[in-house]
């Protein structure tokens, strides 16, 4: 029997590793190369001879092959003409390492899709094959794109304050990408908000894992065995994962009692209401709408205000639900889906069969485009009986 | 072994024989012909033909180069352009005609009353590489 290294306790151990790296002074791309090189050295050497502190053996073996590399470097350049800079030590920093790491993957100087892609190969662990498959791309591109990020970043001071929020930002954007290669990228942001809530005590890190944890109990039934998009409405409850559920609604509980309200607490308090009704009917849709109304105050948004449209539509009634709406752009996303539901509801029939139509002509995806469509066949078929 | 683009037009292609928008057939209608489409594509990922396939929204932009230092010209969206890309498949088979054998079964997808589409499919050649052996 070949003994096996334990692949998910590496990844684990990834992100503080090279944080160690980068907090001692290594530039961020070398820190990633030394890194994987002791990576590579424990798939070989370990499964031989297991080290008893898997992560300090992790930071000795890669801290070694930075400073070869490094001096290496320092000894071409030397041949070379160049003045020998020594790299000023970094003051030790205040904040955890782990948590450096992820404020420099989702650094302001990177794009979206950059910050995504850093994040996941390495505070993720997850192979550039792997990020490539998951979001469709020819992975010689998604190379470019990680080895582009880590140069942009290489000049960024380890031990600069950053901003927690774009870290959430970016794991939100990992979360809600429907895509899937062999990786789930739903499971690997939430394993990833995780991690970040252990390094760091912030209510909106854990009003994020809460969002996803109570998103992610619905994927089962989210879907029908065809492919075709249930709405929540419709879905059977039964299939909804309740110990991912109950786990949301706690880290939510304890979030929401330090009274530091953010987006993604107010967004999982409104999943965990939906989560929290036996059945679509006993939603409670004025709660509902008391958390759209924070949430509106808090971001401003007009996706926002239109979600909040369909609380009014089931709160209040769906004539004010339209004109909840009427204030709106109607070239926002989605607003002739949410207009031809709130008509539905309002029983002018011809009028939600055409919205659904004009809005099928707008989805986003497949999925949608064919649920809208269904939608308008379904009233237009009722129509002509 | 070639390749062939199948292209699927919102408008620009003859009309098909069931020719009737999609939001008025009946839902399980629809559920027929999306099903018809996923075997289909999971057929050929079976017999090895299968490369890629593609869905695009119905509105697209025109753009052009407006000289240096200037951004781009957009015209668009159309609603009366001619000839508009509802998807694409991708297959790559032994023949012309096996790629033309395929693109009658995919229009054949069953539409409004559970009938046959009939839609005219566009079968487009790639232009691949040169042969190793040319003489």
């Amino acid at each position: 029997v070949t003994a096996q290294v334990d692949e998910a306790l590496l990844r684990s151990l990834t992100p503080s590793v090279l944080a160690v790296l980068v907090s001692r002074g290594a530039d961020f791309a070398a820190a990633e190369d030394a890194v994987q090189e002791a990576l590579a050295e424990a798939v070989r050497v370990w499964p031989a001879d297991p080290p008893r502190d898997p992560k300090g053996w992790l930071i000795t073996v890669a801290w070694r092959r930075f400073l070869d590399a490094a001096r290496a470097d320092a000894a071409r350049r030397r041949r070379e003409g160049h003045a020998d800079e020594e790299p000023a030590p970094s003051p030790a920093s205040a904040v955890d390492d782990t948590l450096q790491l992820y404020l420099l993957c989702a650094h302001p100087s990177l794009t979206p899709s950059s910050a995504v892609a850093l994040t996941l190969r390495t505070v993720g662990g997850l192979t550039t094959r792997q990020i490539a498959q998951a979001y469709l791309v020819p992975e010689a591109t998604m190379a470019q794109r990680i080895s582009r990020a880590k140069r942009t970043v290489s000049g960024v001071r380890f031990d600069q304050p950053g901003d927690v929020a774009t870290v959430l930002r970016v794991l939100y954007l990992v979360f809600n990408e429907g895509y899937s290669g062999d990786v789930d990228l739903a499971a690997e942001a939430i394993r990833l908000a995780r991690q970040l809530a252990t390094a760091v005590d912030h209510p909106e890190v854990a009003g994020l894992l809460a969002l996803m944890l109570l998103h992610h109990a619905r994927r089962y039934a989210r879907t029908a065995p065809d492919g075709s998009l249930v709405p929540l409405a419709e879905q059977d409850r039964g299939r909804w994962d309740t110990v991912s559920i109950a786990a949301g609604v706690e880290i939510l509980q304890a979030a929401l009692a330090r009274d530091r309200l953010g987006e993604y607490q107010a967004q999982a308090a409104i999943a965990a209401l939906h989560a929290d009704a036996p059945t679509a009917e006993e939603t409670d849709w004025a709660q509902i709408l008391e958390w759209y109304d924070e949430l509106v105050c808090l971001t401003d948004s007009p996706v926002v205000r239109l979600n909040r449209a369909v609380a009014v539509g089931e709160a209040v009634g769906p004539r004010a639900g339209l004109e909840a709406i009427m204030a709106l752009d109607d070239s926002l996303s989605r607003h002739a889906a949410v207009a031809a539901y709130l008509h539905e509801r309002a029983g002018d029939l011809p009028t939600a069969a055409r919205l659904y139509a004009r809005a099928a002509q707008r989805a986003p995806n497949l999925a949608e485009r064919d649920h809208l469509t269904r939608q308008a066949a379904r009233l237009n078929a009722r129509r002509s009986r | 072994m070639a390749k062939y683009l199948l292209l699927k037009h919102y408008r620009g292609a003859p009309a098909a024989v069931n020719d009737l928008p999609m939001d008025q057939w009946k839902p399980e209608e629809i559920t027929a012909h999306v099903q018809y489409m996923n075997d289909f594509a999971a057929r050929l990922e079976g017999t090895g033909e299968f490369v890629d396939s593609q869905a695009l929204a119905p509105e697209g932009t025109f753009v052009r180069y407006d000289g240096e230092g200037r951004q781009p010209v957009t015209d668009g969206p159309f609603a009366e352009t001619k000839d508009l890309i509802a998807g694409w498949m991708v297959i790559d088979v032994d023949s012309y005609e096996r790629a033309i054998e395929l693109a009658g079964e995919l229009s054949a997808a069953p539409g409004a009353g559970g009938e046959a589409i009939h839609e005219w499919l566009e079968v487009r050649p790639f232009l691949a590489a040169p042969p190793t052996i040319a003489e």
